[in-house]
């Protein structure tokens, strides 16, 4: 019989441990961060997400779901009292970032989301202003 | 700073004459009224009726004294003042929507419309056959032109548009002017050409700055060198000609801005949503833009005492005890300034501006008196 003398390494390969479902869970091991530094950090890399990546890339709505519950779970884990310290270190682009994803978390209520998500709407507001929540309206790219 | 209230309905547009003892304006229907000032008040004179949808812009030109309107009838007059009385000479626009604004040139020989057909108009009239001609300028429009502002040589065309972007575009009729000279903003100037679009400029890890709201108002400086446009999702923006690539702006924090203008070559006065004016200044130095302030002095109402009456109207209205005064309109204006335009000075050296609102009043302003009335205000 015929001996296949070609590599056999692909076989050693778990293809389900790079299903894009799963590639939530990395950042959830992030969460032992500090607060503030980690809601930048998710922040960012959300960003980095929808500037770097091109949209028709992202395979499915899901992706951008995943983002969106990842995002209410990082909020709502703030306590009351640092959430004004860390809205106040996000620049403009961030804040209206972060208004972005209050309202789309406001979109899906889950059980106490709304109460902690109209804390966060409090504090971005009187950063951002009415402005921040205009160019949630008028913003060509949706989170 | 003077108010006057004209109508219970909104202005829809208005313009001055020369001397500016008269206004045109338009009461939000199918007319233009002419008002001329009488001491402190103010006598309807003239009433101009031919169109036969609203008026949508209207400008006066200051030395040939004809105005241009324009409606959403798909029409534009030329009124001219014979004996007395208004008579208005149609201009065939070709277009197949709404016209929403319309500016005379600096020299007066030509006047562009933007309309909802995605596409710009430059009538310039002919000679020969006595009558108003147009050109249109079409590429690369996308949506309607909601702004336009032409720049001191009478050749470039700036033109905020539904689209998100704000162009410069060349205008040049070789019927009516000789080849312009080299500009900021480029030094081929066909018709049609564009010399400018914003939105292009995308900053390192920002989302698209300067681009995502319809773009409500542009206005060139008095040198033409810089233009600033004010969009709906609440930014307002600076471009420099001959600087490609950066323009500058500023997320604001106010509702979207609808009229803004130059009122030195550093400062930017704009109005909008808030029914109040705010000031900005522009650095070209450090290519920044910073808001000066709001420009607005509301009549500070006397701190009275509480009642126990009204403690509990406030708790039963409001859910708190205090009187909310934020969220009452101390300013000028009651609704929303559409259009705000410079009075005296010219754009370098504005000492006076008037807006015009949904309120139906018009504001006018005394820029000494607002420097002196706000502390910290700088007009540079």
């Amino acid at each position: 019989m015929a001996k296949n003398t070609d590599s056999a390494r692909f076989r050693k390969v778990d293809v389900d441990e790079y299903d894009e479902n799963k590639f939530v869970d990395e950042e959830e091991g992030g969460e032992n961060q500090s607060g503030p530094t980690r809601l930048k950090w998710t922040l960012c890399s959300d960003n980095i997400l929808q500037t770097r990546t091109p949209r028709y890339l992202c395979l499915s709505r899901c992706f951008f779901e995943r983002a969106e519950l990842l995002v209410v779970r990082v909020l709502s884990s703030f306590k009351s009292g640092d959430i004004e310290k860390a809205v106040g270190s996000l620049d403009k682009a961030g804040v209206d970032l972060l208004m972005k994803y209050i309202y789309r978390g406001f979109e899906k209520p889950s059980d106490n989301s709304s109460a902690v998500l109209l804390q966060w709407h409090e504090k971005a507001l009187a950063v951002g202003g009415v402005g921040s929540i205009v160019r949630v309206l008028t913003a060509r790219k949706t989170v | 700073m003077a108010y006057h209230s004209f109508l219970l309905e909104p202005i829809s547009c208005h313009a001055w004459n020369k001397d500016r003892t008269q206004i045109a304006l338009c009461p939000n229907d199918h007319e233009v009224h002419i008002y001329k000032k009488d001491g402190t008040k103010w006598n309807k004179i003239h009433e101009l009726k031919e169109h036969n949808g609203q008026v949508t812009g209207i400008d006066w030109a200051p030395d040939s004294n004809r105005i241009v309107t324009c409606g959403a009838d798909r029409n534009a007059y030329v009124w001219t003042l014979k004996e007395g009385a208004w008579k208005p000479t149609l201009v065939i626009l070709r277009i197949n929507r709404a016209a929403r604004c319309v500016k005379w040139s600096p020299r007066e020989n030509k006047f562009a419309v933007g309309s909802g057909s995605r596409l710009i108009s430059i009538c310039y009239f002919e000679q020969e056959n006595d009558w108003w001609v147009c050109k249109h300028i079409k590429k690369p429009i996308r949506s309607t032109i909601l702004s336009l502002d032409w720049h001191p040589n009478n050749v470039l065309l700036a033109a905020g548009s539904c689209d998100f972007k704000c162009r410069v575009f060349s205008a040049y009729i070789k019927e009516v002017e000789e080849k312009p000279g080299p500009t900021a903003w480029g030094s081929k100037m066909p018709f049609g050409e564009m010399l400018f679009e914003s939105g292009g400029s995308v900053a390192a890890d920002q989302t698209l700055v300067g681009g995502g709201g319809w773009v409500h108002s542009v206005c060139f400086s008095h040198s033409g060198n810089r233009l600033v446009w004010t969009s709906h999702d609440s930014t307002v923006s600076v471009a420099e000609g001959g600087k490609t690539g950066t323009v500058n702006s500023l997320s604001s924090e106010t509702l979207p801005l609808l009229c803004v203008t130059f009122i030195t070559e550093n400062s930017i006065v704009a109005a909008g949503h808030d029914c109040y004016p705010v000031l900005f200044v522009y650095d070209g130095a450090k290519g920044s833009l910073t808001f000066g302030g709001k420009l607005d002095v509301p009549k500070q109402a006397a701190q009275k005492g509480i009642s126990a009456r009204e403690r509990f109207q406030n708790l039963d209205r409001r859910a708190s005890e205090t009187q909310g005064t934020e969220k009452d309109l101390n300013s000028l204006h009651k609704n929303s300034i559409s259009q705000i335009s410079v009075l005296e000075g010219g754009r370098n050296q504005c000492t006076k501006f008037c807006t015009t609102g949904m309120d139906g009043g018009m504001g006018l302003w005394d820029v000494k008196t607002l420097e002196s009335a706000m502390k910290n205000l700088k007009i540079v």
